[in-house]
């Protein structure tokens, strides 16, 4: 597989990845799509971004990404609430093609339980989702 | 950037003009009194000014870089490109046509009416349905309409349904339209026939069904041959069933949706009844439906007395208006002068000459595209471009390189149920040696993707622009003209 | 049979192909429908014309209409007797215009996609808003796309709605709100105009949009100096419905700071065609510009750097988003599109300031003329464009019935729409009226009285 995946991240079934960073001694999670998602979206042209505030529910969709004939939901892997969104990507969308694990991070959230973030997949369990759904195509 | 046809406000000159007006002839006011000055425009108006000539030229000149119809062969699926008659034109042309306007008294516009009410006849007579409204101006403005009616018809029977079942071949407009009109959206799968999967349906199907919308032959160009059984259940919940008539040209003569059990019709006189797409629009789709619906069409219906034809508002049940008159009258006369042209023989031939052409391409071209759901089709079939892309072409790309043909390219990327899509209508209209031209182009890309890929993959090569850059026009939207240096603060 | 002269195959051509994929017959490709549903006889259609009987057929129907090259008309109403130029019908008589489908093979549709681009900036100078979309079916429609867009942008569901909107254009807001759970709440009138005390009365938190029409149905210019920062205070939209050619000098909802600004643009170089085809516009500001409905076209370069048009911003449209798309709607009218575009190049910024100037002049003429006749009385006071109400001594049904034998088609019965004006009449006066013509309804008026 061509796709670049870290090792410090957990990820979804959704083709999220979810990092957990202490911030003043509170625990936020940043999140992306992965390699993998950009690369099946193709090359992104317009993001929807939620308003900072708000409060979501796990499975929630969080943003909205827009390739040129394609549109795909970002769904919040846990509950929490938005602390901040990545303004950069109102004007370079491409960020998340170009580098999805840093640049092109979406938003912020304030992670109600941590439990939620350890029940993530780790690297090598989402390696094997990714590689079961190419089988499948 | 270089430089592509100029656009008219790359042109004139100030104080060049291209009109002439009729001469201030009432005794003038001054301007002041009928325009006080905090009711007047301070904006400046930028728009150019050139001589009769120059807007001639320009407007011909782009012209000549588009495709139509009448230069070559449009197998785009769904859309029924077929040859639109001159003759139409003509006769929405005439002035007793043309330039009515739709306020006249009744008595003034007899000629008009009658034409509706004829219209009405033999579209009832074509799809087996009781009355047609003709407000609806395209076959999306048909979908909402006929589910207001739907849903006005649910709350005379004091029920509140507002669930709208599609199946996910349907078209777009489908799911969009029940949206608008508040309802919930269900989609039904597919089997492996390509069909409304009856198990599913069965599922789905309950006290809140509103409607199933349906397009028969289906997207995939194949006749839903479980339909009586489909209406049986739909209807045993309460449900009504919505014809999408996309696909009517397969079955003119053959069969009609209300034999089908369809409640509610709309039919798209610019796919079907030939009159042309314009490059867009104006389109008219007309809404049909069974009797015990008829009193919930829009506002007003055309109706013949002994004292001639008129426009009835008395419908109490009535949804109200969809329009802000009878609909697009240019594109019913267009239909009608069609179809007394054709007649009844005319129309069938059309359906078995457009249902021959293409299952005639779909033998040949299977050989060389994958075809996924290989049986016989009616007026269109869907071929799947996963061979090609297995070597490097997407559909993409195989519909671009047709354009160095000459050709418009199928539909691509629909209906959603087929990777790589490739959606062939060739319609009635066009001659074996075309097919056969179309057949020879698509199996020589076939061949070229093989022997050259970055040819295919940077197609079209012969056309007044090449592949443009639809990334870049979704990123930094630019939808109007400025001047380069205004351009520069953006 | 009829139509053959447009369906090429021949007898021997079927049956060779019908061989080539192996089928015996015809009724081999149709034994998929069912034997219960499969039509045994022929349709009972009228019988089959050539073409000299067809065009001999529609000419007598279209003899038996009066038309309003023939007659002179005075009803206007939201469909209107404007000029319209000789090179019109030429441009958009070209087949590669009118035969062409939607613009979806961008490299062998610059046409249309150029032309639709150079449509959409017209629009923008005209109503002074920074964007629109290739446009919409008709005036009615553009105003509920504008409502349902203003809902989706507040997030609301309550609407405004003047009495004085053109009462077509209210029918149809009404039809398709029903459907839905938003709401519309009427602003009655005050002398013809949007009752500004109603007006703040009824605006509130939960308004998505206050919608008026300037000028008004009744032809009179609505007061909107400061209405925008009412509705804004409170989170509101502005949504205006305009005549597109009193903007050549007539204040433009930009400059009210409005925020959807929609129309019928027939008046633009589309002939009145009984009501249809007409032309729906709706311009908005750049943020709003992907919550915008329909088709748009952008500006890019191709693979060689070249400028061109392709249809962007296409996720917002029903064939990608589905039941989640800004609208349901699918075509535009790009050919009355066209001619728009056509039209407004072709008068230039002089002679659509010319046009809207004579149709001031004109119909402040008639005004004055009809007013002052025993019996007819203005039936209010104000800044009109080109219509106005008269109150007349009768029925208007009986005014215009009389005015018929004088090959006159006279005005709009308002006490249809608004029972509350009885004996009222809506007149237009395009430039196209001449003094004789107005002259001559004139003393018809007063001969009727």
């Amino acid at each position: 597989m061509h796709w670049h995946f870290p090792e410090d991240l957990k990820y979804t079934g959704k083709h999220e990845w979810v990092k957990m960073t202490d911030q003043n001694g509170k625990k936020t999670v940043l999140i992306g799509i992965t390699d993998y998602a950009q690369d099946k979206l193709g090359k992104i042209v317009f993001v929807e971004l939620p308003e900072t505030g708000r409060e979501v529910k796990p499975g929630e969709s969080l943003a909205v990404i827009e390739s040129v004939k394609a549109v795909s939901d970002v769904f919040s892997p846990v509950a929490g609430s938005v602390l901040e969104v990545n303004e950069g990507l109102f004007d370079t969308p491409e960020l998340l093609n170009e580098d999805p694990y840093a640049a092109g991070w979406i938003v912020r959230l304030a992670i109600a339980d941590e439990a939620e973030y350890a029940g993530l997949m780790s690297v090598s369990e989402y390696l094997t989702f990714v590689r079961q759904a190419e089988e499948e195509v | 950037m270089k430089k592509g046809k100029a656009l008219i406000f790359e042109m004139g000159h100030a104080g060049r003009r291209g009109y002439s007006l009729p001469p201030l002839d009432v005794p003038p006011k001054p301007l002041a009194e009928l325009l006080p000055q905090e009711l007047a425009r301070q904006l400046p108006l930028e728009i150019p000014e050139l001589s009769e000539g120059e807007i001639v030229r320009h407007y011909t000149n782009l012209s000549r870089s588009n495709f139509a119809v009448d230069l070559g062969f449009y197998p785009l699926g769904s859309c029924t490109m077929k040859y639109n008659p001159k003759i139409n034109e003509e006769a929405a042309g005439l002035p007793g046509f043309a330039f009515l306007h739709p306020c006249q008294d009744g008595s003034t516009v007899q000629g008009a009416l009658e034409l509706i009410h004829r219209t009405e006849e033999c579209l009832k007579e074509i799809t087996g349905m009781a009355r047609f409204t003709f407000q609806p101006v395209a076959g999306a403005h048909g979908e909402i309409t006929g589910l207001l009616v739907i849903q006005a018809y649910h709350r005379a029977r004091g029920e509140d349904r507002r669930r709208v079942l599609v199946p996910d071949s349907a078209h777009g407009t489908n799911p969009a339209t029940a949206a608008m009109a508040g309802c919930e959206v269900v989609q039904i799968p597919s089997d492996a026939r390509g069909m409304v999967d009856l198990a599913a349906l069965q599922k789905a199907v309950d006290e809140h069904t509103a409607a199933l919308m349906l397009t028969n032959p289906n997207t995939l160009g194949l006749f839903e041959e479980d339909i009586l059984e489909i209406s049986r259940l739909v209807h045993a919940a309460g449900g009504l069933l919505y014809y999408d008539g996309a696909n009517l040209n397969a079955i003119m003569g053959y069969a009609r949706p209300g034999d089908m059990g369809f409640d509610v019709v709309h039919l798209n006189l610019h796919k079907t009844f030939s009159a042309p797409h314009g490059g867009g629009g104006p389109g008219s789709g007309p809404l049909g439906v069974r009797e015990e619906l008829a009193p919930f069409l829009p506002l007003p219906v055309v109706e013949a007395n002994e004292n001639g034809y008129y426009l009835d508002y008395e419908r109490p049940l009535s949804i109200g208006k969809v329009h802000s008159f009878y609909g697009n009258f240019a594109v019913i006369v267009k239909a009608y002068t069609y179809i007394r042209m054709l007649g009844a023989d005319g129309l069938k031939q059309v359906s078995t000459d457009a249902v021959i052409n293409a299952n005639y391409l779909m033998s040949r071209l299977k050989q060389t595209y994958h075809l996924p759901y290989d049986r016989l089709c009616k007026h269109e079939f869907v071929l799947s471009a996963v061979k090609q892309k297995k070597k490097g072409a997407a559909a993409a790309d195989v519909a671009k390189a047709l354009l160095d043909y000459g050709m418009h390219p199928p539909t691509v990327y629909f209906p959603l149920i087929v990777e790589e899509a490739l959606m062939v209508e060739p319609t009635e209209t066009e001659s074996k040696e075309t097919l056969d031209q179309f057949i020879a182009a698509m199996e020589e890309i076939d061949r070229r993707i093989g022997e050259n890929l970055t040819e295919i993959t940077r197609a079209p090569h012969s056309t007044p622009v090449g592949r443009l850059d639809e990334v870049k026009a979704a990123r930094q939207p630019r939808v109007r003209w400025s001047r380069e240096k205004d351009r520069e603060k953006d | 049979m009829g139509g053959q002269h447009f369906l090429p195959l021949t007898q021997l051509e079927r049956q060779e192909m019908l061989g080539a994929m192996g089928a015996k017959s015809v009724a081999d490709l149709f034994q998929d429908i069912p034997g219960e549903i499969l039509l045994q006889g022929p349709l009972a259609l009228p019988p089959t014309l050539s073409e000299t009987e067809v065009f001999q057929h529609l000419s007598s129907l279209a003899a038996k209409n009066k038309n309003t090259r023939e007659y002179v008309s005075f009803l206007g109403a939201g469909v209107y007797d404007h000029f319209i130029p000789s090179v019109i019908r030429h441009i958009i008589g070209r087949t590669e215009f009118y035969t062409a489908y939607t613009p979806y093979q961008a490299e062998v549709s610059q046409g249309v996609l150029q032309s639709i681009f150079e449509y959409q900036t017209l629009i923008c100078q005209l109503t002074g808003m920074e964007v629109t979309n290739a446009s919409l079916y008709d005036g009615a429609t553009a105003l509920v796309e504008g409502a349902v867009m203003a809902c989706g942008i507040t997030r609301r569901s309550r609407v405004l709605l003047s009495r004085a909107v053109n009462p077509f254009y209210r029918q149809v807001l009404q039809s398709y709100f029903n459907g839905r759970s938003y709401k519309v709440e009427e602003i009655p009138l005050q002398s013809g105009k949007t009752d500004p005390d109603q007006l703040q009365h009824s605006l509130s938190e939960e308004t998505a949009a206050l919608i008026v029409q300037t000028p008004n149905f009744f032809g009179l210019l609505e007061d909107l100096q400061g209405v925008a920062d009412l509705l804004h205070e409170q989170g509101g939209l502005l949504l205006v419905v305009a005549d597109p050619l009193s903007l050549p000098i007539f204040k433009t909802p930009a400059e009210y700071d409005a925020d959807i600004v929609v129309g019928e643009g027939q008046a633009l170089g589309s002939p009145s065609s009984f009501g249809g085809p007409l032309l729906g516009f709706l311009a908005t500001r750049e943020k709003y510009l992907r919550k915008l409905p329909g088709r748009i076209v952008g500006e890019t370069v191709d693979i060689n750097g070249k400028r061109g048009f392709v249809l962007t911003l296409q996720t917002r449209e029903q064939h990608i988003r589905r039941e989640r798309a800004t609208s349901n709607i699918c075509t535009n009218q790009a050919l009355n599109a066209l001619a728009a575009a056509v039209y407004l190049v072709t008068l230039g910024p002089q002679g659509l300031r010319e046009v809207a100037g004579l149709c001031l002049q004109k119909a402040a003429y008639a005004r004055e003329k009809i007013n002052s006749l025993a019996g007819y009385a203005e039936a209010f006071p104000g800044t009109y464009f080109k219509e106005f109400p008269v109150c007349i001594p009768g029925e208007a049904p009986a005014l215009n019935k009389k005015l018929l034998q004088s090959r006159i088609i006279g005005g709009l019965d308002l006490s249809k729409f608004y029972p509350e004006l009885q004996n009222t009449m809506l007149l237009c006066v395009t430039e196209k009226r001449t003094c004789a013509e107005i002259d001559l309804l004139v003393q018809e008026l007063e001969a009727w009285r």
